[in-house]
């Protein structure tokens, strides 16, 4: 069936941040690996496309004392970023999804009516990490947290992960069977000694990962119950893979393993 | 644009957004890919991009210009079957065959990647294939008897 939209194949940055313009109607697909079954299914109806995989947003490096990974970095290439990234990458989906999906795509991928998407997010905030995007106004510069929060209608350019001494832990409840969403996961970072500056950070528990700053406050000031703390920071819905009172059931717990899990 | 299909140079016709499953199945020809759920989660679209093993039905035919695909029609000629598709037969690995294309595809990247793949590395690769009929241990057991040997 021949398209009724535009589509546009940039091939520089610079064209894909005019091609997207202030993003109103655009639709950008990066690896696909959500776009193209919206498309398939009749859930997305775009009036411009823009593929944005040759457009040279894949490159990475040091970039003022932080990892600049590109918007088009495949979720496979993210094996060798900072934990708890790249645990959290290397679970996501299978390794055909992962060679093709993008850390662009999985910040801007939202909940679906069934299950959590966007795996990456919650690590990143714990990472402290930045958003370097296009768009309305110009380019802007973020923590991952506000990106969220915000309008949308951004074109990721590129995430900044400082690159500071940490350690790291993860925790995730997932379903045994093949290309299984995560229900749950918590991802935590904080300095090698105490918890002075600690990130704590959810997915699986709203439209998009959140931060948790009552389990950080709990964590700074050496309260034993900190994990159950989660519990102020998140309102978590139903979702075909989980109820809200289990998800609020199992959360502490999970909370709890991150903990012991820092290293 | 044009791709290369099994060795021959297909232009294509199909817009740039296009899933690959599509444009194999409906402006080509090539059956072998199975529409199963069209989203990435049941791997019976499997093909093989530049030897990569790629889910056709979430690729745009546009990212993959030029590209080399191999379905299951190009392993080897009319009158012979690749090792793979050998010991499928040979360890009764197929039953309705749907599955089957994408799992010996992914198999065969596999082992050109792993070529003495452990049970664990053989479940690893082919995690994203679901099976309805075999209840998959006869796939492991004919993609562990290529381990060390044939490809």
């Amino acid at each position: 069936m021949p398209p009724t939209f535009e589509v546009l194949q940039p091939t520089s940055p610079d064209e894909a941040v005019a091609a997207f313009g202030d993003g109103d109607g655009v639709t950008v697909v990066a690896g696909g690996t959500i776009v193209l079954p919206d498309l398939t299914y009749g859930r997305l109806r775009p009036r411009r496309a823009i593929m944005i995989g040759d457009a040279g947003l894949d490159g990475g490096g040091r970039e003022n004392g932080a990892l600049r990974y590109g918007a088009t970095t495949t979720v496979a290439a993210l094996a060798d970023a900072p934990e708890p990234l790249s645990r959290a990458a290397g679970h996501v989906a299978d390794r055909e999804i992962r060679a093709v999906g993008t850390i662009g795509g999985n910040l801007c991928a939202g909940h679906t009516d069934s299950a959590p998407r966007g795996d990456l997010q919650a690590p990143l905030i714990a990472l402290g990490a930045t958003v370097r995007s296009a768009g309305a106004g110009g380019e802007h510069n973020e923590p991952v947290e506000d990106f969220l929060a915000g309008a949308g209608g951004r074109l990721v350019l590129s995430i900044d992960i400082p690159d500071t001494p940490r350690r790291s832990g993860y925790a995730r409840l997932d379903r045994p069977h093949a290309h299984s969403y995560t229900i749950l996961a918590v991802s935590i970072v904080a300095p090698p000694d105490g918890f002075e500056g600690v990130r704590v950070a959810v997915s699986g528990t709203g439209p998009h990962a959140v931060r948790c700053p009552a389990v950080e406050r709990a964590l700074l000031a050496g309260e034993a119950d900190a994990a159950e703390r989660v519990l102020d920071d998140v309102d978590p819905s139903d979702d075909a893979l989980a109820s809200a009172w289990y998800r609020k059931r199992v959360l502490p717990t999970l909370v709890s393993r991150a903990i012991d899990d820092l290293h | 644009m044009h791709i290369v299909v099994n060795g021959v140079q297909q232009d294509i016709e199909s817009g740039p957004l296009t899933p690959l499953l599509e444009v194999l199945r409906e402006e080509l020809g090539v059956l072998s890919p199975k529409a199963g759920c069209q989203q990435g989660g049941c791997g019976t679209c499997t093909v093989l991009v530049d030897g990569e093993p790629r889910r056709a039905c979430l690729t745009a035919v546009g990212a993959i210009a030029g590209s080399e695909v191999t379905t299951i029609e190009g392993l080897a000629g009319p009158d012979e079957l690749h090792p793979v598709q050998q010991a499928f037969h040979d360890h009764y690995a197929a039953q309705c065959g749907f599955c089957s294309p994408g799992m010996m595809l992914a198999t065969v990247a596999l082992l050109d990647r792993t070529p003495s793949p452990s049970r664990e590395d053989i479940v690893d690769a082919l995690r994203g294939h679901v099976c309805r009929c075999t209840g998959y241990v006869k796939i492991l057991d004919a993609v562990e008897s290529l381990a060390g040997g044939a490809r």
